[in-house]
């Protein structure tokens, strides 16, 4: 099964690119640009019987791994 | 005594704290390769700054479930004395070791510059030797050295005077022009409860001699060596 894992920076956590990324758009014309958050996606495809069994494995996998619980949140989508 | 220094895949420092410690301290000292589950009988461990394992996922994310891991947490836990120095202190954060997380410094460079430290307390395992308030003279060579936790974690690490080091000016004032990287409060290091594992984003081993501009890191050493002579015997390592 895949999984799809999309981490980012919690809302009270700075994200100095993110800013980078707003003022250079800014800087661009694109003045209606609130904010824009950096994130990281992760494809991830893991041996499961059910999206249940696949939701808990790659979850256990975020937590442990591809996410750091101090600054950063994840989701999860199964795509098949 | 002797120190073990940590070499993961990427490490770059490993070699100026070896040489710190084994050849300008004068002390014995081994290299330990990552995937080795013992420290070889060392009495004090050093995790080096480098880039383990590309720094890829997260500074820190990988070498964090290095084998070796296991046995400088159960060191840790009985009392030894380790050091994180700029990657080392990454790993030692992502292990929990160390509360909080490294973000990219505020202005978003690789900063590779002399900055002034002040030592905010002396009962630990690398700063006995110090004097409170001391001002070091030790360069930093980082991209995310930009040190955030919650405020609570904060006002915790306050409280329980675990802030080790902090940004300062020439005057000795944490100002926000005298921080480099945007850490929260300043802070350049910081210690656990048990006050014998310390971690900070500035290179010690790099400023053990005049002749490198510097030789202020060399009483974080002579701290350690200090410490385990006032305890009365080393610590034992497996």
């Amino acid at each position: 099964m895949k999984a799809r894992v999309f981490v980012t920076l919690k809302p009270s956590v700075f994200d100095p690119q993110g800013r980078t990324i707003v003022e250079a758009l800014h800087s661009l014309g694109y003045g209606g640009v609130g904010d824009v958050r950096q994130g990281k996606y992760f494809e991830v495809e893991v041996d499961a019987a059910s999206a249940d069994e696949a939701r808990r494995l790659v979850g256990e996998i975020a937590d442990k791994v591809l996410a750091n619980p101090v600054i950063e949140s994840y989701q999860i989508e199964i795509v098949s | 005594m002797k120190f073990a220094v940590v070499v993961f895949p990427g490490s770059n420092c490993d070699h100026d704290a070896y040489h710190a410690v084994k050849h300008v301290l004068g002390h014995d000292a081994s290299f330990v390769w990552h995937k080795d589950t013992s420290l070889g009988g060392a009495d004090a461990v050093i995790l080096p700054g480098g880039f383990a394992h590309g720094d890829y996922l997260r500074t820190g994310a990988i070498a964090r479930y290095s084998p070796i891991m296991a046995t400088v947490r159960s060191f840790a836990d009985g009392g030894g004395p380790v050091l994180g120095v700029c990657n080392g202190f990454q790993i030692l954060l992502e292990a929990g070791l160390l509360p909080g997380a490294m973000l990219r410094n505020r202005g978003l460079k690789f900063i590779c510059e002399d900055v002034r430290i002040r030592v905010e307390e002396t009962d630990t395992a690398f700063t006995a030797a110090c004097a409170k308030g001391q001002t070091l003279r030790i360069p930093i060579n980082h991209g995310e050295g930009n040190y955030f936790a919650s405020d609570d974690v904060l006002d915790a690490l306050e409280r329980e005077r675990r802030v080790i080091f902090r940004y300062v000016d020439a005057a000795g004032q944490p100002t926000p022009e005298a921080n480099p990287n945007g850490a929260s409060r300043n802070i350049a290091g910081i210690c656990n409860e048990g006050r014998n594992v310390v971690g900070m984003m500035p290179h010690p081993e790099r400023a053990c001699e005049g002749v490198l501009g510097s030789a202020d890191g060399l009483v974080l050493f002579e701290s350690v060596v200090k410490t385990l002579a006032d305890r009365g015997g080393m610590a034992v390592s497996r």
